[in-house]
């Protein structure tokens, strides 16, 4: 019977189930579920009957308070409900430690946490802002904070757990099945920050895509040493995608997200707030990523964090490359000396639409 | 200890208020401003706490309306071009929700307004035990609520209109009402004036608590021992027990916080050397019990109202009294439950979860004798009823969604999400806030000697009732279903449900309008209210409406408070009269 109506219910709560333990929480879940709809209407259905069959009618007779107390009723309405609820707090420790106990043999993650994104670095070397997991496979997830309390939360895994700085929270699952086609036409499951870490909380959201192992070692190969086979200024453009600059940082005409925008950036001269003027150079670039606080345009609070240690000296120069590529002041063009069709390939201009397109 | 304030204290060199003439009730017996500034009737400082309870609640709301029209797309953009400062703007808001709700509308909205105007009513006394104590709690209250409102607002109103910064400077809070570190620590808004504020709110409730348990304990008339009580003083009771006990620390831990952020002492913030975790430890073993706070007084009522109107005696007095204790009890020890996914050990992860189903079992208990009660009784559908029953039905899907709350693994999934919103609410917007709007109509008489319209009244409680199930009920699914809690944005999917919240949002907004529009109607137009127009025991019915200042001409001898049969309902007054005198001799006193 139970098996049946969670399935009635299954389509309207829980979203579908994609990990080894999500079986077991369901279960619950529906177990708890029809517990309450069956009290609820029991207790509903008894308060509107005597309402309209005791309702007050002229001639009534005086309720007689014999019936004001009843001792065998009350144990029964204070026993029952308890052992019920015993088995509810049984069943939930059970999943509870399977949820914590991760096997021996789990493939390791490592998830670090800021204002406001992720990262997620691979025994490789292979470091991503979107989660890649292998199918079938179980995944330990290693979980720090660079500044504030996050939480990490996919809801298709039943899996959720807060990330707190100065210490390593774990958590585990193993995803047994792809996730659902997306309207984007990707199939990916979310990933939500689910305690409040400030302004761009609810953007703290990141992608989960699940792989058989063929192509999850693939991934995690290409991944790895990407930078070095891309142009770089490509690879600077999907570096702003995937480190989080573009959730602050907007590289369209005339638009403030929350920091400067980076069109047309590169090589002009900017007012810093304490007056003095600078014009964007490599130094200034390379500073401003890994000490942002040391000089901020004016106009503009200091709320970046630092990206040392979470980026390469290649992804800085590639970033660079492509913050030339998007200002009418960056590096001109080849002189037409050489062959038309051999310049227009290296045209630094055609970089970022090509990124655009990732 | 004398009963009114005739013993020299604190305010001996302000001026007195003036004298009561003879004759009148507590509204007319004097009159102008200061009258009612300085004076040390409860049943006016009840009014006055009303007045500001009710206007906190207004602001609050219509911030809470505000967070659901944003909420009606998935990407709202109140500033165009620039989200970040939609973000801060949701964020401000959300916090000024939370905040202005939690501390200065469902904390002290029972115990201040209706405790204040019924407690020494029920006990036959003057007043309660320490009128200068309440009038200081009062302005603790407004003094604290003012300094918190305005803190807020500033932030609000900054990130509206950039330009007012020069004017008054930065402010405002962006931490959500539970301060959690090391965010709180870090943000730049003002959380040191912010938790000072909520500091000084405490300390009001802490007075009244104070002044609540010295009544009950020294008041009580001859005849009334612990067992006679109304069950709504049990209720007060145990919130007072709990309000003395647990508020100290959330002011310890509000001052640790303003401690680390002034003098960078590490206690919270891991950067310092701290455990963020420990700040949360704190917070709970304040801000559960404050949970208990909020409902257990609602339960008072409910069960004053259940009898009166099924015209029978309350089902299981004993258990209900009993399981008032055993939630205030228990609620101490179940904080943990805040945190089964902050990486706590799984051995207190399962502590906790016990003690939670543990108190569930006490609410269980009262709701079942709540539901026996009307067994057999002879049922007045009146609106104190109607919503009293909506309060019960509230609490019921409230209670229950406890239960997956409560369960460890079904917790990790549903935990910080909207279920827990949805939740929340269902307790404490909905059984709190619909047993006070009952409690206020069913005291409305006493209160200003006026009866309200009742058909209008009945349909104002649909409207809000509807509006309240549809606000909440979708927020449960799209809870299960992941949607995270204090999103300013969300993922496309969840929109419908969002919509739907937001639409039964303005509808429960349209049905509490309507509300206010009939009490204020009845203030000017309203019937002229008998003494006992519901034919209560309780002694608070024993004297004119409105009462005297002080409050009994004779003081009322107590019998069983929930025995109806004294009384029958007399058509030409409009109200129930006795029908037996009282009992000549004082019933003694039960252990």
């Amino acid at each position: 019977m139970m098996p049946i109506l969670a399935q009635i219910g299954s389509r309207l709560w829980m979203p579908p189930a994609a990990s080894s333990f999500a079986g077991n929480t369901d279960w619950l879940f529906y177990f708890v579920y029809w517990v309450s709809v069956i009290m609820f209407l029991l207790i509903m259905g008894l308060i509107v009957y005597f309402v309209i069959r005791y309702r007050h009618r002229p001639g009534n007779p005086v309720p007689r308070s014999a019936t004001a107390h009843a001792t065998v009723l009350e144990l029964t309405w204070t026993i029952v409900p308890a052992l019920v609820m015993l088995f509810m707090f049984e069943k939930g420790f059970h999943g509870l430690i399977d949820e914590t106990t991760p096997p021996d043999y789990a493939y390791t993650i490592n998830v670090t946490a800021y204002q406001w994104g992720w990262n997620f670095s691979y025994p490789n070397g292979a470091t991503s802002n979107e989660l890649h997991v292998p199918l079938d496979v179980p995944v330990k997830v290693v979980l720090a904070s660079q500044d504030v309390i996050h939480g990490f939360f996919i809801p298709a895994f039943r899996v959720k757990k807060d990330v707190v700085p100065g210490r390593y929270n774990t958590a585990w699952f193993e995803a047994t099945r792809l996730p659902p086609v997306r309207s984007d036409g990707k199939r990916y499951f979310d990933l939500f920050c689910t305690q409040y870490c400030g302004m761009a909380h609810s953007r703290m959201r990141a992608k989960v895509f699940v792989q058989d192992s063929t192509s999850f070692q693939h991934w995690l190969d290409a991944t790895a040493n990407w930078v070095a086979h891309t142009p770089p200024a490509v690879a600077g453009h999907k570096l702003y995608q995937i480190k989080g600059c573009m959730q602050c940082h907007s590289d369209q005409p005339n638009t403030i997200i929350v920091g400067p925008s980076f069109h047309n950036l590169w090589g002009h001269t900017q007012v810093m707030s304490n007056g003095e003027k600078i014009t964007v150079n490599e130094n200034y670039v390379r500073q401003s990523i890994l000490d942002p606080g040391a000089k901020i345009v004016s106009g503009f609070q200091n709320d970046m964090p630092s990206f040392r240690g979470r980026i390469k000296d290649d992804e800085i120069t590639a970033i660079i490359a492509w913050l030339q590529s998007i200002s009418d002041k960056g590096p001109k063009p080849l002189p037409m000396t050489a062959p038309k069709a051999q310049a227009q390939a290296h045209t630094p201009g055609t970089a970022p639409k090509q990124g655009g397109q990732h | 200890m004398s009963v009114t304030g005739a013993h020299p204290g604190i305010f001996d060199g302000l001026p007195a208020a003036p004298r009561p003439e003879p004759g009148g009730n507590y509204l007319t017996q004097t009159r102008g401003l200061r009258s009612w500034l300085l004076t040390l009737d409860h049943k006016r400082i009840a009014l006055m706490y009303m007045l500001g309870v009710l206007s906190a609640y207004l602001l609050g709301g219509c911030f809470a309306l505000a967070l659901r029209a944003i909420l009606f797309h998935h990407n709202t953009q109140v500033f165009a071009g620039n989200p970040a400062r939609t973000w801060e703007f949701y964020n401000n808001m959300f916090t000024l929700h939370g905040a202005v709700m939690v501390f200065m509308f469902v904390i002290p909205a029972i115990p201040a307004v209706i405790g204040n105007f019924v407690l020494p009513m029920m006990l036959g006394a003057k007043d309660v035990a320490f009128p200068k104590l309440n009038l200081a709690s009062f302005y603790c209250w407004v003094g604290g609520g003012l300094f918190f409102c305005f803190i807020l607002l500033k932030g609000v109103l900054n990130v509206a209109f950039p330009a007012l910064i020069h004017l008054w400077g930065p402010g405002g809070l962006d931490t959500g009402w539970t301060f959690y570190t090391p965010y709180s620590t870090t943000t730049n808004s003002a959380v040191i004036s912010a938790t000072l504020g909520a500091f000084i709110l405490g300390f009001s409730s802490i007075l009244t608590g104070v002044n609540f348990i010295a009544s009950i304990h020294m008041l009580r008339p001859r005849g009334m021992g612990w067992f006679r009580m109304p069950l709504l003083l049990w209720a007060l009771y145990a919130t007072a027990v709990i309000q003395v006990l647990a508020t100290p620390v959330l002011g310890i831990t509000l001052l640790l916080l303003i401690a680390e952020r002034t003098l960078h002492v590490g206690i919270f913030d891991p950067a310092l050397g701290g455990d963020p975790i420990l700040y949360q430890h704190f917070f709970w073993f304040y801000s559960h019990p404050a949970v208990y706070i909020m409902i257990l007084p609602a339960m008072g009522i409910i069960s004053e109202v259940i009898s009166v109107f099924s015209r029978k005696h309350i089902f299981g007095y004993n258990f209900i009294a009993a399981s008032s204790l055993a939630i205030a009890f228990i609620g101490f020890l179940v904080w943990g439950h805040h945190m089964f996914v902050s990486g706590q050990s799984p051995l207190a992860d399962a502590v906790f979860s016990l003690l939670t189903f543990a108190v569930a079992v006490p609410s269980a208990i009262k709701t079942f004798n709540w539901t026996m009660t009307l067994y057999k009784g002879d049922i007045h559908l009146k609106t104190p009823l109607l919503y009293i029953l909506m309060a019960i039905f509230l609490f019921t899907i409230g209670g229950l969604t406890g239960l997956f709350l409560g369960s460890l693994s079904v917790d990790v999934q549903v935990h910080d999400t909207y279920f827990v919103v949805a939740h929340f609410h269902y307790v404490m917007m909905g059984t709190t806030l619909f047993a006070f709007v009952g409690g206020l109509y069913y005291w409305w008489p006493k209160m200003f000697g006026r009866m309200y319209s009742e058909n209008f009244a009945r349909w104002a409680a649909v409207v809000a009732f509807v509006g309240m199930n549809l606000t909440f009920f979708v927020q449960f699914i799209m809870g299960a279903q992941g949607m995270p809690r204090r999103y300013a944005t969300y993922p496309a999917q969840f929109t419908i449900y969002h919509q739907i919240s937001t639409i039964g949002a303005f509808t429960m907004g349209l049905g509490m309008f309507l509300v206010l529009l009939n009490l204020l109607h009845s203030l000017k137009f309203g019937k002229k209210a008998p003494p006992n127009p519901w034919g209560s025991n309780s002694l608070e019915w024993q004297t004119t409406s409105p009462p005297p200042t002080e409050n009994f001409k004779t003081r009322p001898v107590p019998g069983d408070p929930y025995d109806y049969t004294g009384w029958r309902y007399v058509s030409e007054e409009e109200g129930y009269v006795r029908i037996q005198p009282p009992p000549a001799a004082p019933v003694p006193a039960a252990p």
